[in-house]
């Protein structure tokens, strides 16, 4: 029970008094626990990495068994409501629900804030993000889950999303001439779209109609801790064309 | 020091427009609130200041545009950070941040299903309805508010749909202090406090309000 165990050794490091206070900050540091519960299958665990990796913060990543709908006892247990990922734990604390982590994760460690400082900017901010999370995510779903008309229809909306998504840039990045929250939040659509473009051969965003969106998709995936936590393309592929199968089958 | 220019887009029956006003209110920010004609009409601030969603509230603050509820009432709690709305500590929030979005995502929804179904499905997503009750009933606990000991950032975003609960009940033949008691009295202490008895609705103006987008959905 590894929570249980995190707690004792933090308790022993908090009670002793031998050890010089620098000392003890440090290890309080070196033992402080983080757990991501996620899925490299699917999108969503990226953002909680890329929100993590950005502050340096060290974390341990458990991978869910999801494309055979198997959900660790742990998972259920720190997310009963919605059973779902990605989940951080830490220090035995669950917390759920991707743009709540990361609003967490930029409390909690002060270094590279993600959401800016004044109310208005968090405001736009937080706006973008929940666009993403809201439209961006329900588009890119609905082009990959169905055939026919309906995907047809799908795709129309998504690129209408999309371009409309567009509209949130602050220069290079949502965030301005660095990443910030929304682009931490939404990032995972700069691989995503070509993944799903790839599995279903429709094309959602390009060059032409979105050259702005397209850039970005650029920048962001070029910068380094971003690049190191993408799962291998040809993988996902794989798997995901498989899901995409028996998704398609179950509604028809 | 100029005074603040605080116009709140409102519409009497939103609930979503109602968090703004609370959050107001607690704050004891001043504000004007301009009516917006929803089935008739928006205005051209509404259009210009919403252009994406076209929708109430809309928070213009000093000429600035603010969208979506809970983002209003996060923003409020980030101008005028007295009285707090959330908790000090990073976890505090985030079980707050936890709690609104199961607010946003399930409750209004739920109980539109209610209405907006015909025949059996109105039993189904009764049952579903109240599940979703029992869940917050669980995040409540025995404490007096989900925030605690005092009124807060989900206490602001659930309150206004209680409103609602009337005409839900209504079409969906129950009663929610038979299914949800502490949901029932979590409801009825919000209730004394001014900011949120000002501007909350008649419920059963609300159920007269349902029953007008029902006959133009054409269920009846």
């Amino acid at each position: 029970m590894r929570p249980h165990q995190s707690f004792e050794r933090l308790a022993i490091n908090i009670g002793d008094e031998r050890l010089p206070k620098n000392n003890k900050r440090d290890r309080l540091m070196a033992t402080d626990e983080v757990i991501l519960i996620g899925f490299r299958g699917g999108p969503f665990s990226l953002i909680v990495e890329w929100a993590l990796k950005l502050k340096g913060v060290e974390y341990e990543y458990l991978d869910e068994d999801l494309f055979n709908n198997n959900k660790s006892p742990m998972l259920l247990q720190y997310n009963p409501v919605h059973k779902k990922v990605p989940v951080l734990v830490h220090n035995g604390k669950p917390v759920a629900e991707s743009l709540v982590i990361v609003e967490y994760i930029d409390e909690t460690w002060k270094q590279y804030p993600l959401l800016p400082d004044d109310p208005y900017d968090r405001a736009v901010a937080r706006f973008w993000a929940k666009y993403a999370e809201d439209k961006c995510k329900t588009a890119a779903f609905s082009v990959f889950a169905t055939v026919g008309e309906a995907q047809e229809n799908a795709t129309k909306e998504a690129r209408e999303i999309l371009k409309t998504f567009e509209k949130g840039l602050r220069g290079k990045f949502f965030g301005g001439e660095t990443i910030g929250f929304v682009d931490v939040v939404a990032g995972w659509i700069a691989y995503w779209i070509g993944v799903i473009e790839e599995i279903t051969g429709i094309n959602i965003v390009d060059k032409e109609t979105m050259p702005l969106l397209s850039e970005w998709f650029q920048n962001f995936l070029d910068v380094e801790i971003v690049k190191e936590r993408l799962p291998p393309r040809d993988k996902l592929l794989e798997k995901n064309k498989i899901f995409r199968e028996q998704l398609v089958a179950a509604s028809t | 020091m100029s005074k603040d220019e605080v116009i709140l887009l409102d519409f009497w029956v939103s609930p979503f427009a109602l968090r703004a006003k609370i959050a107001l209110a607690e704050k004891g920010v001043e504000f004007e609130a301009r009516q917006e004609d929803l089935l008739g009409e928006k205005s051209e601030l509404l259009l210009k200041s919403n252009p994406i969603y076209k929708k109430v509230p809309v928070l213009v603050h000093n000429g600035k545009a603010v969208n979506e509820s809970t983002i209003i009432v996060s923003y409020i709690e980030d101008t005028w950070p007295t009285p707090s709305l959330l908790p000090p500590c990073a976890y505090g929030r985030a079980t707050a941040r936890f709690w609104a979005d199961y607010v946003d995502k399930k409750l209004f929804d739920g109980g539109s299903k209610i209405w907006r179904s015909k025949g059996e499905e109105v039993e189904v997503a009764k049952k579903e309805f109240i599940e979703i009750l029992k869940v917050l009933e669980g995040a409540l606990g025995e404490k007096e508010y989900f925030g605690g000991d005092s009124f807060g950032f989900v206490d602001i975003l659930a309150i206004p749909i209680t409103a609602w609960f009337y005409a839900y009940e209504q079409y969906g033949n129950f009663k929610v202090e038979d299914e949800c008691p502490k949901i029932s009295a979590w409801i009825k202490k919000c209730l004394e406090r001014e900011s949120v008895a000002s501007g909350y609705p008649e419920p059963t103006k609300v159920y007269e309000f349902v029953g007008l987008l029902r006959k133009m959905l054409g269920l009846e």
